[in-house]
């Protein structure tokens, strides 16, 4: 035979994507691949990605064909990863065990182990008698890859993490067999390019890259859940300081449910006066810069843990108003109890106090607020001091005469800022209770910061980082980035009709119209032209292999 | 299938890396701004809690509160104040002229001297006390003082006239009369002269509290539709007959009361005992002086105690020692935290640099 020539198709993966999944690993995320292709080009691709390592313990291969075999081979790789689990019988099916279906926790394993299972063997493990053991066995890996998986699957097997594990579960594709998985996900992540876009228009983010994930996820994601906690948890404090004191107040007032404050400013309380810093701090507020948010993929596992909220946090907080309440009461009633003003005259009215009462709780939770803002950007101060001056010029403006006379019930406050807060015995009242309020919260977690520091003390305490370019270079394996195609596709598969659910009709449209893997363009799209004739950005390469994360919680307290 | 994906990246016309600035109807490109407040780069102020910020400030609030702590300890020492509790007489109506007989060691005081009246367990904190006044009626808006509000109940009309001033909180006025006389030695009683007017605030008395029919001096014909409040002995404009600046809804007595205390135990303006003209004389000598109280205001019904108190003031008020010793102990237990945060930082402070973070 006369050899004319050869032809080779390239699939290579985008720019940094060995370097996101390396980072996103060090964040406690666990990744797995769901993918069309065959297991040779999975594996490879496992390898170059840094998934699947030459120093992991031990690859396993679930490849069978029928459903004893499957059980029999997942079986033996978890009793090779936790020898002492032999007399587990962890295969009662989820409906004896009641309505809510039993959580597989996260076991741990002494080494690295992966996990690569074809799709064949995929439609035994997914059925509802093997499904437990499958993912049990599955989490116990370090990685899984699945190969020859066909987008219902994809969707199976997301669906599965999500009920049995208490872990929130993000798919990230990018063709259109990869929609049904993003959809079933917690969170859908397209990436738009090559392939079209039906995974950018049913997915909740999308972009251009894989390695955006990264950013997607250590830094907007971290700051995102930093943000909403510290919003919460201040706004709970804010409210119940400022209802607290009501309460002490009613032992002093016959239980009649007096306010303690002017209505105007019950009013305009949580309206003009507080609003403004907190949404400032939920939109700009940043414990670290990005840089270090992707140098340190640590700093993310405070958030898989639920940490900065929780049922834990919510009753510091509580504790934390009541002390703040106590002492917004009883300082001001104890500076104005049985006094008069500087000229002698009356001081200790109702509405004086209220006043006082009313200037200490903002303050202090003013400077509270500039205790829990970590980033003070210019509208962060804009908000933070433009609040804390219209309380006063609105105080002063509520209670002057011209409004009294347009409305005497309404203002009935009148004269009261003038007559009161000239008084330097107010003022130092004032900055008693706050003083009083926030030196203990300065103080415990200056005490925490230095007896056990958290990795965002330690990160915080380091200088800005310089900028860096991202390494682009994949790590080096000895396995060449080749595979043969002798084995045999997926054709039996689609044919057993193994993987259609119980429910659907027998013919499922579209789901196996493709029968091609997305790794196998019949174009070439990488030679550098598109068939519509424009010139393609040679940076743009193809799609990457669609891949599926989800994260560990370790947390059980819920 | 291959073929119809392409045509959909054509029409959704969305080129990634491609310029924007194509033939006729291309598409603007999505890319959000590159501005520092869109991609979150504003530049900012972050502040740590590192020990060469707290510890300081610790030690800089301790070293500014005591002082601060002591010299309002002292003043408030310095004030003096003379309390009389009020002896309980068994009838609440009876009209008795009890005199109490007082040796006031006044030391030499130049200033002006503050003659209260206290009452406790008294709440004029309750809701509906606070909110039983007609604040337009006491502006001297006419519509009010004949048709007064609807919060005034049950004290708003009375013998099918609007009660002026209506509301529970001018019938609760307090009535009893005090009266001061210094005995001299040679044993004659020498009144001592009690300046009525002066004790409400400016706003309350210029602003607040208007008589109605503007400048009419002749009260009796402008509130001449109304009637008394219920448990008063007189009407509004015989508060004062003698200074019409000081009758009818301006008496400064009344304001003064309509300034409801936030606490159960209050104390009220009653008079000023002026200073000496020279400032050689003291204002109180010292020696024996007598009260005379007509008791009018009954308070046993609900267990409230009535007192007199004469006190001097300074700038910082009326003798009140709890925020000077406030200051000092915040003052002192900040200190103290901050000479334990400092061994604590100095034991385990290098946890933060030496401990790397694993990479």
């Amino acid at each position: 035979m006369k050899l004319i020539g050869a032809t080779a198709i390239e699939d290579k993966l985008q720019d940094g994507v060995a370097q996101t999944i390396e980072q996103l690993t060090k964040a406690e995320i666990k990744i797995w691949v769901l993918t069309g292709d065959k297991q040779e080009t999975a594996e490879n691709i496992g390898y170059s990605c840094n998934l699947l390592r030459e120093e992991m313990n031990e690859v396993f291969f679930v490849a069978a064909n029928s459903p004893e075999e499957v059980r029999q081979e997942l079986r033996d790789a978890r009793l090779k990863m936790l020898p002492d689990t032999e007399e587990d019988k962890f295969l009662i099916p989820e409906t004896i065990l009641g309505d809510t279906p039993k959580v597989v926790e996260d076991e741990n394993v002494n080494g690295d182990y992966g996990l690569v299972i074809n799709g064949h063997s995929l439609a035994f493990a997914l059925e509802s008698n093997m499904e437990l053991e499958f993912l049990r066995t599955a989490c116990m890996c370090r990685t899984v890859i699945c190969c020859r998986v066909t987008p219902l699957q994809k969707a199976q097997v997301v669906e599965l993490v999500k009920k049995y594990k208490k872990a929130v579960t993000l798919a990230i594709g990018d063709g259109a067999n990869d929609v049904s998985m993003i959809k079933a996900a917690h969170i859908g992540v397209g990436i738009s390019g090559q392939e079209g876009m039906q995974a950018v228009l049913s997915s909740d983010f999308s972009f251009a890259q894989f390695r955006f994930l990264q950013r997607l996820l250590l830094v907007h994601g971290r700051w995102s859940y930093l943000r909403m906690c510290k919003f919460l948890r201040y706004f709970f404090y804010k409210n119940f300081t400022f209802t607290f004191v009501h309460f002490w107040y009613a032992f002093f007032c016959g239980f009649s449910a007096q306010t303690v404050y002017d209505e105007g400013f019950i009013t305009l309380y949580n309206l003009v006066y507080t609003a403004l810093p907190v949404l400032g701090m939920s939109l700009f507020d940043q414990d670290v810069n990005a840089g270090w948010s992707l140098e340190y993929p640590q700093l993310y596992v405070p958030g898989q843990l639920s940490q900065y909220f929780s049922k834990r946090a919510f009753v510091m907080c509580a504790l934390h108003s009541w002390y703040s309440s106590l002492v917004l009461f009883f300082v001001p009633y104890a500076a104005t109890y049985d006094t008069a003003r500087d000229d002698g005259k009356d001081g200790a009215d109702y509405q004086s106090f209220a006043l006082i009462t009313q200037t200490c709780l903002t303050v202090t939770v003013c400077v509270q607020l500039g205790l829990d803002l970590s980033y003070w950007t210019v509208v962060n101060h804009l908000f933070v001091w433009g609040s804390l001056g219209m309380f006063f010029i609105l105080t002063f403006t509520m209670y002057t005469d011209g409004l009294f006379q347009l409305r005497p019930s309404s203002f009935a406050f009148i004269g009261t800022a003038r007559n009161c807060l000239n008084q330097p015995n107010v003022w130092l009242t004032v900055a008693l209770t706050a003083i009083l309020c926030v030196l203990p919260v300065a103080a415990y977690r200056f005490f925490y910061s230095q007896i056990s520091p958290t990795i965002n003390d330690k990160v915080q305490y380091r200088p800005a980082p310089r900028p860096r370019r991202t390494r682009l270079t994949r790590r080096s394996t000895r396995r060449s980035g080749y595979a043969f195609s002798h084995a045999h596709g997926y054709g039996d598969l689609v044919t057993s009709g193994r993987f259609l659910r119980r429910h659907a009709p027998a013919r499922s449209m579209g789901l196996i119209s493709t029968g091609r893997s997305p790794g196998f363009k019949p174009t070439g799209r990488s030679a550098g032209y598109s068939p519509v004739g424009r010139e393609q950005n040679p940076k743009q390469k193809v799609e990457p292999t669609s891949l599926q994360m989800f994260r560990a919680v370790k947390d059980t307290s819920f | 299938m291959m073929a119809s994906s392409y045509n959909a990246k054509d029409e959704d016309g969305h080129h990634p890396g491609s310029v924007g600035s194509g033939g006729p109807g291309a598409v603007k490109s999505k890319k959000p701004d590159n501005t520092a407040f869109k991609q979150q780069r504003l530049p900012a102020w972050q502040p740590i809690l590192t020990a060469g910020t707290v510890l300081p400030a610790f030690f800089m609030i301790g070293l500014i509160f005591i002082p601060i702590g002591i010299g309002l300890l002292v003043t408030s020492n310095n004030i003096k104040e003379f309390e009389v509790r009020a002896v309980a007489i068994a009838t609440s109506y009876c009209v008795i002229r009890a005199l109490c007989s007082y040796t006031a060691p006044r030391t030499k005081d130049f200033s002006n001297v503050f003659m209260y009246y206290g009452l406790s367990n008294f709440y004029q904190n309750h809701r509906r006390y606070v909110k039983s006044r007609d604040d337009s009626q006491l502006n001297g808006d006419k519509s009010s003082l004949l048709n007064p509000s609807k919060e005034c109940e049950p004290y708003r009309t009375s013998d099918k006239k609007s009660i002026a001033p209506c509301g529970a909180i001018a019938n609760s006025l307090f009535n009893d009369t005090l009266e001061l006389f210094y005995i001299h030695p040679n044993g004659s009683r020498i009144a001592i002269h009690l300046v009525k007017t002066g004790i409400a605030w400016w706003t309350d008395k210029h602003v607040k509290f208007r008589n109605p029919g503007e400048n009419n001096n002749n009260l009796s014909i402008v509130f001449q539709d109304t009637s008394k409040p219920v448990n008063w002995r007189k009407p509004v404009y015989e508060l004062d007959p003698s200074d019409p600046d000081n009758n009818g809804f301006i008496n400064e007595d009344f304001i003064v009361w309509m300034r409801t205390a936030a606490l159960p135990t209050f104390r009220k303006l009653y008079r000023i005992i002026q200073k000496k003209k020279d400032n050689m004389t003291p204002t109180l000598p010292p020696g024996n002086y007598s009260l005379e109280v007509i008791y009018n205001y009954p308070v046993r019904s609900f267990d409230g105690r009535k007192r007199m108190i004469l006190s001097t003031i300074s700038w910082m008020g009326g003798k009140n020692p709890f925020l000077g010793i406030a200051y000092i102990t915040v003052g002192s237990v900040c200190f103290f935290l901050g000479v334990v945060l400092l061994i604590i930082h100095h034991k385990y402070g290098n946890r933060n640099n030496n401990a790397d973070i694993p990479n």
